[in-house]
């Protein structure tokens, strides 16, 4: 694949794209797992990092390493809900809005403006406040997602009002074809590109925000994710304690995952900008 | 009279492009010979994408990767000594643009910084160039010059977006001439514009060369500017030149049947026959046809055409072309 | 008569700037002109002159502010389908817009087919989509599965009248169509709205700021200049024998192709579109060389000079009485 190709000459791509592939296959150890890591004592305490327990244990008697995977899984499938519903909601709202212009965009707008504009912290804390007892990963993707589709929307609207201006799009209406069929096939492969690398930033938006509601004790804390691991962390009090391994596991792993999602976003909208992609169909 | 200002020997300008690893090749100047003389207006003629821009970009010394100077030489004549710009370097050729030659490239936006207003653009530009200039000087100079070629002075206080296509074209050009060059290179400077535009801005270029007695460069694919305004014009095809000759024995014996189809296609008030275009496509310039390029298109078409490439001979008397059906002029046959 | 199409007293006006310091702009100034079958009639003028703004009404790609537009007894605007499955079709400027860069130029030509059941199967439409190309001087071979970028603007442009073909249409809009296209090739572009008229009785509503091929190709032709149409008649009266002052100005000032005849006197370019655009009386008087005190209060109305119609206080005077 010549893309995959043209995108691996960037350093930051390489970098990240090998980064996340580690952490995924490192989610994906977790089905393999010998210990269910909802389950307490099922190994000896506040053990450091040996070759029985690569990263040790923690207060609770759980092995990090594999709690770990499971959260790297766990906050992978929250980000991708949160993402991938959001984006459900943003590429057809945007696309109304920026072909039917008039009343339609104006009522669309406002509504994602509303979502912009409210202190959407203190909403979260509310919301998860009221469900928190059926609180589980896709739950909380759908919230997240619920509140993370508005910027996007505007974006990839003012993409297609650039778009309906251009020729091509009087050339389809004048060969007889439907709104539905004019997003599909005209605007979808423009903005293709923006879904994706906006996909991208939702999901690291998703597991920054997952973390800190976690912290907070806010999310359902049986759940082993990145944030809840720094919640029980700090909440035995590892840092104080010494028990460095069972705190730096968490934050070095989101660390990880923040910058590589945040390079493998910014090289791929460099590349995908459509200008450079018109020239290479052009080639 | 008639001495040469500027002139290129075989000049072959390419551009080197890397697509997916896979090196294309782009023929766009391809032996071409100049001779441009003082005091003249020259116009080039020739279909988008025959390579007429990147000449311009040639011979105003504007080479910039991916276009490479393949061989060849460009050659100005500066105050009777000839120079061949390949060998100059960087600070020579700086001191040369704008005094010696200026170049006016397509879109006239490129040249003029689009935060600045004009009067600053100008002072800047005067005052790097013209050593010992204050600020208020410098602006005399600026206003004096743009009364005289006949704009409107208030253009000085507006930034390039406030002014019309027309009117930031023509001070783009007043700006190339302000150092009075020996040559003026403007490339396209009519096209997108409309009717009365375009004949103030040939009004304007026609000025300029009147009140500078310099040389002007003019490429445009519009036969109607070239007939209104150029002395001598050349045709390029594929990269080549494939006709040079007076304006007047362009458009009235043309003996290139490229140039006869250029100057047959076009409309002419009172006149309703038929006309036709060109047939087919211009050739890529990556992949041009064997022998004269001009073959695939043309009707008079022979055996010889297909193999080899026609030389660019002295047909007339100050009338070149390169076509297998025209032999050198041996004995002086009148034009 | 019959009449293809039959413009009335359309208008439109577009408030520009902030709320603060509003201008409202009538792009489009009263216009009324018709189209019989078979013709091709040029809309011409300068960039600006509303000449566009026009044509996108006609296609209803913009409602008008005011006036009828009228095509075999339907109006615009009360079935936008039909209004353009009626048989309104229409080429662009930029060949290379005319179709999305991303998208194989071919599927733009199956989906006419397909949304307007022009055939009954992919053999069917396949057949008729060569008919219509070969019609413009091309094969269903040499296109199909090709990007737009794959083609030279000539070509394009023939593509783009193919697909406008593909319905059939009585009434082809050409909206600057060879303005992009090179010198060489513009003639046939042009041709092919002659052969169109003559093979298949197509009207052809050329707008173009480019006179010469008007007059090669048009029946008749309307000079638009700020909104208003200022001179209307045959392609031989008005550009020939120009009576509006504008009109000898355009004239005058296209670059004819013969070094004889090259441009004497000068022009005058100093007067902005919007000041042109604001003026109370006619349009031109600003740079007008026999502009009257009347000329700058009130705007003139269309006045018969034969059988062309001239928006200039010059041949009031004894003809208001009779013909108005």
């Amino acid at each position: 694949m010549n893309l995959f190709k043209d995108l691996w000459r960037d350093n930051r791509f390489k970098i990240s794209f090998t980064i996340l592939c580690i952490l995924l296959v490192y989610g994906g150890l977790s089905f393999f797992s010998p210990y269910d890591p909802t389950l307490w004592h099922e190994v000896p305490r506040d053990l450091p990092p040996s070759s029985e327990h690569l990263l040790g244990t923690e207060s609770r008697g759980i092995d990090i390493f594999w709690e770990a995977s499971f959260a790297v899984r766990n906050s992978f499938i929250i980000a991708l809900i949160a993402g991938i519903i959001s984006r459900m909601i943003a590429v057809p709202v945007a696309m109304l809005a920026g072909y039917k212009g008039g009343m339609t965009d104006r009522v669309m707008m406002f509504i994602s403006d509303s979502f912009l504009v409210i202190p959407l912290f203190l909403i979260l804390v509310m919301l998860t406040l009221l469900v928190r007892e059926s609180m589980n990963l896709v739950t909380l993707g759908l919230l997240l997602a619920i509140f993370g589709w508005a910027w996007d929307a505007r974006v990839i609207r003012s993409e297609i009002l650039s778009l309906r201006e251009r020729e091509f799009t009087r050339t389809a209406i004048l060969s007889g074809t439907g709104t539905l069929r004019m997003a599909m096939n005209e605007y979808l492969p423009f903005v293709m590109p923006l879904v994706f690398a906006t996909l991208i930033n939702v999901m690291s938006w998703a597991i920054g925000l997952e973390i800190t509601l976690a912290i907070l004790g806010l999310t359902n804390l049986d759940i082993p994710t990145l944030g809840t691991m720094i919640f029980w962390a700090l909440s035995y009090q590892a840092a104080l304690l010494g028990y460095w391994w069972w705190l730096l596991t968490p934050v070095i792993l989101s660390i990880l995952l923040f910058t590589s999602l945040y390079w493998l976003s910014s090289s791929i909208s460099e590349y995908l900008d459509p200008r450079s992609r018109i020239q290479r169909v052009g080639a | 009279m008639n001495d040469t200002i500027l002139s290129t020997e075989g000049l072959k300008a390419f551009y080197v492009l890397e697509v997916y690893g896979e090196q294309k090749v782009v023929k766009a100047v391809n032996e071409v010979e100049l001779d441009i003389r003082e005091n003249e207006i020259y116009g080039i003629a020739g279909e988008s994408g025959c390579g007429k821009s990147t000449l311009l970009k040639a011979l105003a010394a504007v080479i910039e990767p991916p276009l490479r100077l393949i061989s060849g030489k460009v050659i100005y004549h500066v105050d009777d000594k000839t120079v061949d710009v390949s060998t100059l370097d960087s600070e020579t050729l700086r001191r040369l643009r704008w005094d010696f030659i200026s170049y006016v490239p397509q879109g006239s936006m490129s040249v003029l910084n689009p935060v600045k207003r004009l009067k600053d653009t100008y002072q800047d530009f005067i005052i790097s160039h013209l050593e010992g200039k204050s600020r208020e000087e410098a602006f005399t100079l600026a206003r004096q010059h743009i009364a005289e070629l006949g704009l409107p002075p208030q253009v000085m206080d507006s930034y390039p977006h406030q002014l019309s296509g027309g009117m930031r074209q023509r001070v783009t050009i007043a700006l190339a001439a302000l150092l009075e060059p020996n040559i003026i290179i403007a490339d396209e400077p009519t096209t997108a514009l409309d009717v009365v535009v375009q004949r103030g801005v040939v009004q304007l270029l026609r000025d300029i060369q009147q009140k500078l007695n310099n040389t002007i460069i003019l490429v445009t694919h519009d036969m109607g500017v070239h007939a209104n305004v150029a002395d001598r014009i050349g045709i390029m095809y594929a990269g080549k030149m494939v006709e040079e000759a007076s304006s007047e024995v362009i458009f009235g014996e043309p003996l290139h049947p490229y140039t006869q189809y250029l100057i047959n296609s076009l409309p002419v008030f009172g006149d309703k026959s038929p006309r036709e275009s060109v047939p087919g496509s211009p050739p890529s310039l990556i992949d041009l046809p064997t022998g004269c390029a001009f073959h695939p298109r043309c009707p008079y078409v022979m055996d010889i055409c297909k193999t080899k490439t026609p030389d660019y001979i002295t047909a007339r008397p100050n009338h070149k072309v390169a076509c297998w059906l025209i032999e050198e002029d041996g004995d002086g046959k009148s034009a | 008569m019959e009449k293809v199409l039959n413009v009335e007293h359309l208008s439109k006006v577009y408030s520009i700037g902030s709320i603060t310091s509003r201008v409202r702009i009538t792009a489009v100034d009263d216009i009324s002109f018709t189209i019989r079958p078979g013709e091709i009639f040029a809309l011409a003028g300068e960039s600006g002159c509303g000449k566009t703004t026009t044509a996108k009404m006609v296609l209803g790609f913009e409602k008008p502010t005011a006036g009828t537009i009228e095509h075999k007894g339907q109006v615009s605007g009360e079935n936008d389908k039909v209004w353009l499955t009626e048989g309104v079709q229409a080429i662009f400027q930029d060949p290379f817009g005319t179709f999305n860069p991303l998208r194989t130029v071919d599927r733009y030509f199956f989906e006419t087919v397909q949304n307007y059941n022009l055939a009954d199967n992919k053999e069917g439409a396949i057949e008729l989509i060569d008919q219509k190309l070969r019609s413009v001087g091309l094969t269903y071979k040499e296109f199909a599965g090709k990007y737009p970028s794959e083609f030279s603007g000539g070509q394009l442009q023939r593509i783009s009248i193919a697909r406008a073909l593909l319905t059939d249409p009585t009434l082809l809009i050409a909206d600057e169509p060879v303005s992009m296209v090179d010198a060489s090739l513009r003639m046939s572009i042009v041709n092919l709205f002659n052969k169109l008229r003559t093979e298949l009785g197509m009207s052809v509503l050329y707008i173009t700021h480019d006179l010469a091929t008007a007059y090669y190709v048009c029946d008749r032709i309307a000079i638009m200049f700020r909104g208003n149409i200022v001179e209307m008649g045959s392609v031989e009266e008005v550009l020939m024998h120009p009576k509006h002052p504008y009109t000898q100005l355009l004239r005058e000032s296209i670059p004819e192709a013969d070094p004889a005849r090259r441009w004497v006197g000068r022009v005058n370019l100093n007067e902005t579109e919007e000041e042109e655009y604001l003026r109370k009386g006619c349009k031109f008087a600003g740079r007008c060389p026999v502009a009257m005190d009347v000329c700058k209060q009130k705007p003139p109305a269309d006045i018969a000079v034969g059988d062309v119609l001239v928006k200039c206080y010059q041949f009031a005077e004894d003809m208001v009485p009779e013909h108005a």
